[in-house]
């Protein structure tokens, strides 16, 4: 695979900031009401991403060493900003309805995080796809997260109404509740498939001769990685 | 005074910062394994936010809206948080050694949480007075400090209990999360 190929892969499946590195949490759960306000969040921190990761990439051989952090915060603060204002300008609504997690997506762990482990390290081109791979697995999270929220709480995948009017919209899946609760069962799910292919993986890896005639059954089994390492 | 305590106990338990809006998730979530920790953070968090809902709101008040450049608010409060975070924690190590024993470690981590900026933002666009900015600003951070310590009490106690493989981790402690979310929509009452 090509390398800005390998860097989409790598956002969007292998390292998806939202279910895989459990990374920016504020808006993942805050914004995702409706597919929309996610998408929209989604995107609109990819633009960032995509811009400050250039930047910095561009500037990956002025900043001095020791002052990088407050350097990397000024660019992202920059064009948190300027697309705040663009926001406002052109979609209001939008605008009105992300409200306060706009500026705050200057804390957003993500970018920061990119910015020192990626593009400080790599040239403009690739930290570029870099962007674009890790804001697309952010915005799938996000959507994902919205349609289910939207879907059991109000009937609705992104304002087209698709369960019957016989069905009462459960409403605390979009009040503040809900978001714990479909995260938690969205990486319930992903954990499942996980340990599926791992014992999978751990069985063909170790018995040739299938698993019935293996003396190590008792560790493998017992060998799934179960709980995810924790962000700070 | 009854404005001000309703501006209290709204900050704190109703619209509570991390059950109610989503902010300071990451140590919520991360540092809430032990009562003590959780404790610590709490602390931490309780005296930045408090220094810098003053020092945002003074720098808000006589420096940006007078030279009418407001559209600095994000990129000037970020920077101020985080030179102010790197300053306690030096007078802490200088003047205090206990304080920065119990709180040093948690202090780095607070520059990222989104709590201290999100206070000092929803600050001015409240157009709340000092008094009432200082006190929504030491209210939210009591918020914060009730949920994680009820949490960390919790996971505690979880960690003793049967839970099925997949929910195992992260899938459990968010559904904690929502479930004392549901249990603060009680203090919606109060107002």
């Amino acid at each position: 695979m090509n390398k800005p190929a390998e860097r989409l892969y790598n956002g969007i499946i292998k390292e998806n900031p939202t279910f895989v590195l459990m990374l920016g949490m504020c808006p993942t759960l805050a914004v995702t009401t409706s597919a929309v306000n996610g998408a929209g969040m989604g995107l609109t921190t990819t633009v960032i991403l995509v811009l400050s990761n250039m930047m910095i990439s561009m500037l990956r051989k002025v900043i001095p060493d020791r002052v990088r952090i407050p350097a990397y915060i000024v660019v992202v603060a920059t064009f948190v900003t300027l697309v705040q204002f663009l926001l406002q300008a052109y979609i209001p609504t939008l605008n009105d309805a992300l409200g306060i997690y706009i500026p705050l997506i200057v804390v957003n762990c993500i970018i920061l995080g990119r910015a020192e482990s990626y593009a400080s390290k790599n040239g403009v081109f690739l930290s570029m796809f870099d962007g674009i791979g890790m804001g697309l697995g952010f915005t799938v999270g996000l959507t994902l997260i919205g349609v289910f929220r939207e879907l059991l709480g109000n009937g609705t995948i992104f304002n087209i109404k698709v369960l019957p009017d016989s069905y009462e919209p459960i409403v605390i899946f979009v009040l503040a509740p809900g978001a714990f609760f479909v995260l938690a069962f969205l990486v319930a799910v992903q954990n499942k498939v996980k340990n599926r292919k791992q014992t999978e993986h751990s069985v063909m890896a170790t018995c040739d001769t299938g698993c019935a005639g293996c003396a190590s059954i008792g560790i493998c089994n017992g060998h799934i990685e179960t709980g995810k390492q924790e962000e700070e | 005074m009854k404005e001000l305590f309703l501006v209290a106990v709204g900050a704190a338990l109703v619209n509570n910062v991390v059950l109610s809006q989503f902010l300071g998730l990451c140590p919520f979530l991360g540092v809430s394994k032990k009562v003590n920790t959780a404790a610590g953070m709490s602390g931490a968090v309780i005296f930045v936010i408090t220094i810098a809902t003053i020092v945002t709101w003074l720098i808000n008040e006589f420096i940006l809206i007078p030279f009418n450049v407001m559209y600095m608010q994000t990129i000037v409060f970020i920077l101020v948080i985080a030179a102010l975070v790197q300053f306690v924690e030096m007078f802490l190590k200088k003047f205090s050694q206990g304080l920065y024993q119990s709180l040093g470690v948690f202090l780095p981590l607070i520059t990222t949480n989104c709590a201290v900026l999100g206070v000092a933002i929803s600050n001015v666009t409240n157009g709340y007075g000092f008094v009432t900015a200082l006190v929504s600003g030491i209210a939210t951070s009591i918020g914060f400090a009730i949920a994680i310590i009820i949490l960390a009490g919790i996971r505690e106690k979880i960690e003793y209990n049967d839970i099925p493989e997949s929910f195992q981790g992260t899938p459990i402690v968010l559904l904690t999360s929502g479930l004392m979310a549901i249990a603060f929509y009680g203090f919606a009452g109060l107002i």
